[in-house]
């Protein structure tokens, strides 16, 4: 986490000036230099880092220069809507993915599963941003059932955070953003859960099964596809930093008001305590699913708990 | 019997479209940062300054002015102004608007680091009665009305005591607002959404305009923004991408509505940093060999007008005949003759995200210029970094576009082509690093040229000066670009400013 709010600082010189963005253009030099004074930027780089860090134990991120707020509190506000679309777009990837994966598994031959590969291959190699252009052309321009941007109506829920899960207008916005985001990630899972599947199917175990005259349901869903998962759920893991990555894409597309689009607008406005703490905490949930993930793990396959207990 | 259930219908239904409110939703690509219309002077500011305050006087499509809160003004003496005020208007919160609030806004704009350079020309404000002021320059000032569209009077009483601009801090005037003008703000979430409602207390009675609500979104994305429009989920966008303007056309129930603006994008020459743009036959030669009209034609659509000096059309300093020139084969004999044949390299800076297709006319740039054997090493930056690298006049060749705040052209002398000064500001903008003090003594004279004639004069020789000097190379004057559904009569309430007057404006049921 240093490291991370390290490099996030000293990033922030390369951005690029945030006077300049403040002030208009007919604005003399003197008054810029002042206004940097007063900001603290024409400090030497330890000197700043040293009172960001001060500021960061206990909490602070620094104050936003566009929205006038603790950096933390504006990023924190954007969360719910980032994590509803990623949840979403992961629900759509679990409940989408595994059959398809699953099913090019078992009848690799299929025409059907053929096809899923060749959808996937596309999948990888179409950029998301075509995908969700090509969406919106589609659904919202032509055939006018899903709206183009925005997060729609929001309801507060348990008094926590602003949801647009139980709205009905919320779930139209949703759709788009969060099926784009959800066919960015499906190819590679697909893929991974088809090839583990299969190596599965090989082993011994499986042929035990078969000849212990199992359901082929059983066998199929119950032995083989929870072995499968356990390499899935690594790439998940690391696969979480992808779908951050697509988050900022997608949201700044849909105009999707989550942490994303704060940060792509925070980098163009130069709005560098905004752009360091965004980096901070993502960096936080990188280590926080990574954690998730290890435990996760240890609940799929209980041999991961032995080998710890030194067996 | 049918009859009457028909007529009941069509009454309900007269009804009902009365009861529904008419609701405005515009997507432009920038949302104001602030509340405070002192806190910077942009283009989404003074937008908003139009839809919750009003100005004294603002221009009108025809680039006359148009008596808003001050309903008439005469000139006492060469230093100073009477501004007659409308009576029986009220701010949102009901406080009177009188003098006072005049002389108190006025005060608060010297203030300000954003718009002090502009009214630093503005010596002080006098109270003659509660409904009259003075308004005394410093000197005497053929601009004065154009400054005083930037005044929007602010509610004295609501904002005293706690009225501090502070450019990066959470201030009173940052989230609170109280104007007289069309709209009051209802409801805002910073980068996100803005809604207002009219001003039920609005004194402008005469209005077509019949908006009851607008709902702002500011979107980013030109595609993003254009699909909202098409699929029905806004009634009212700006900008329109080049690209985009052919296709929008041509669908039905959209209309889109240009304005040529008075924006001029030119091409900085730095001659400190290379001693070829030194001789006139090099910079002239680079003058010959850009070909203005098809960067217009080919790049930007047609969507501005190529420009072979700085002041657009409506400016006092424009020359009619003044065209852009485009000759290689002089243009060769040129550079042959100051001794460039094999011609040289050099570094070229352009934004990629500030003006309408900035880094695709960058590129066309280089490959003309590569016609007269000048390589260039173009390097193009967002915004937010390229100017920094301006203010350090970084490259050989730097781009910039320029809006004359004072819709003068004066302006565009006193910030491109006056010798840089950092002690007076003038020239801030010259990349060129060209100076001719007799330039800057013609500057300072037609600031106070009070005879129209003689200031025109003025502008144009310095205009004429820069073209036969071809110290800089004037590219063109971008358009501005509306796109709105047909019911929205946007047409007669947009301008070249890009300040919509959205109180006025009408939609049809």
């Amino acid at each position: 986490m240093i490291i991370i709010s390290l490099i996030s600082f000293a990033i922030q010189d390369k951005l690029g000036d945030p006077v300049q963005q403040m002030v208009g253009m007919t604005v003399s030099q003197e008054e810029r230099n002042q206004i940097r004074d007063e900001l603290g930027l024409n400090d030497g780089f330890f000197l700043q880092y040293w009172r960001f860090a001060k500021g960061a134990i206990h909490g602070d991120l620094g104050t936003s220069y566009y929205y006038k707020e603790p950096a933390l509190n504006v990023i924190l506000e954007k969360l719910p809507a980032t994590l509803e679309l990623a949840f979403c777009a992961i629900v759509l990837v679990v409940i989408v993915a595994t059959p398809c994966g699953v099913l090019a598994a078992i009848k690799p031959r299929h025409i059907l599963s053929r096809l899923l590969m060749v959808i996937s291959s596309v999948g990888l190699s179409v950029p998301i941003f075509i995908i969700a252009i090509l969406m919106v052309y589609i659904f919202s321009i032509e055939l006018n059932i899903a709206p183009s941007f925005g997060r729609g109506q929001t309801k507060e829920v348990f008094g926590l955070w602003e949801s647009g899960l139980f709205t009905k207008d919320g779930l139209k916005h949703l759709l788009l953003p969060s099926l784009s985001l959800a066919i960015a990630l499906m190819p590679i899972f697909v893929r991974l859960i088809r090839a583990e599947m299969m190596e599965v199917l090989q082993s011994e175990y499986i042929r035990f099964a078969w000849s212990k005259g199992l359901s082929a349901r059983r066998i199929y869903f119950k032995h083989a596809l929870k072995n499968t998962m356990l390499p899935v759920i690594t790439v998940g893991g690391i696969q979480a930093g992808t779908l951050v990555a697509y988050t900022i894409l997608t949201e700044t597309i849909f105009q999707w008001p989550g942490m994303g689009f704060l940060f792509m607008d925070a980098v163009s406005r130069v709005d560098t305590p905004l752009v360091s703490a965004y980096l901070i905490v993502v960096g936080g949930i990188f280590v926080i699913t990574n954690t998730l993930v290890d435990l996760i793990y240890g609940l799929v396959n209980p041999t991961v708990r032995l080998a710890s207990h030194g067996l | 019997m049918k009859k009457k259930v028909i007529i009941v219908c069509c009454l309900a239904l007269l009804l009902w479209n009365k009861a529904t409110a008419t609701t405005l939703k515009m997507a432009f690509d920038a949302d104001p940062i602030s509340l405070d219309p002192h806190e910077q002077l942009s283009e989404g500011t003074l937008q908003f300054s139009h839809l919750v305050f009003d100005p004294l006087l603002r221009w009108k499509q025809d680039s006359q002015f148009e008596a808003r809160l001050a309903t008439k003004w005469e000139r006492i003496d060469n230093k100073t102004m009477r501004f007659y005020l409308r009576h029986n208007v009220t701010f949102r919160t009901g406080n009177p608007f009188t003098a006072k609030d005049v002389i108190y806004t006025i005060e608060r704009l010297k203030k300000s680091p954003d718009f002090r350079a502009m009214f630093d020309t503005i010596d002080s404000v006098s109270l003659v009665d509660k409904y009259t002021v003075d308004v005394h320059s410093t000197y005497t000032n053929p601009l004065l009305l154009n400054i005083m569209t930037y005044v929007f009077p602010m509610d004295k009483a609501f904002y005293q005591d706690q009225d501090q601009i502070v450019k990066y801090g959470e201030t009173f005037a940052s989230r609170n607002v109280s104007g007289t003008g069309p709209f009051i703000l209802t409801e805002r979430e910073l980068g996100n959404r803005m809604e207002l409602e009219r001003n039920p207390n609005y004194w402008d009675k005469n209005t077509i305009g019949n908006v009851d609500k607008i709902i702002l979104t500011p979107i980013r994305a030109d595609s993003t923004r254009l699909a909202a429009l098409l699929s029905g989920d806004v009634d009212f966008i700006f900008p329109v991408s080049p690209i985009d303007i052919e296709r929008t056309k041509k669908i039905k129930g959209i209309q889109l509505v240009t304005l040529p603006s008075t924006r001029i994008l030119l091409l900085h020459m730095n001659q400190k940093r290379r001693k070829e743009f030194q001789d006139i036959r090099v910079r002239k030669a680079i003058n010959l060999a850009i070909n203005q009209s098809l960067i217009v034609e080919k790049i930007l659509k047609g969507y501005a007008t190529p420009a072979g000096q700085l002041s657009a059309d409506r400016f006092l300093g424009h020359i009619n005949n003044l065209e852009p020139e485009y000759d290689l084969k002089k243009a060769l004999m040129l550079m042959k003759e100051a001794g460039y044949e094999k011609g040289f390299r050099i570094t070229m800076m352009a934004p990629n995200n500030r003006y309408m297709n900035d880094e695709k006319v960058a590129q066309a740039i280089t490959a003309m210029l590569s016609r007269i054997h000048i390589t260039v090493d173009l390097k193009t930056l967002p915004k937010a970094q390229y100017f920094k690298e301006f203010d350090n006049r970084s490259a050989d060749i730097m781009m910039l576009g320029w809006q004359s705040d004072t819709m003068d052209s004066n302006n565009l002398f006193e910030f491109i082509i006056a010798c840089p000064d950092a002690k007076t500001g003038l020239g801030a903008y010259n990349a060129s690093e060209y100076c001719r003090p007799y330039i800057d003594d013609d500057i300072r004279q037609a600031n106070r040229e009070m005879n129209p004639e003689r200031r025109i004069r003025l502008m144009q020789q310095i205009e004429r000066t820069i073209y036969n000097d071809a110290a800089i190379v004037p590219l063109y004057w971008q358009s501005l670009t509306w796109a709105a559904k047909d019911k929205v009569k946007i047409r007669d309430i947009v301008n070249d400013q890009n300040y919509p007057h959205i109180g006025d404006l009408f939609i049809a049921e």
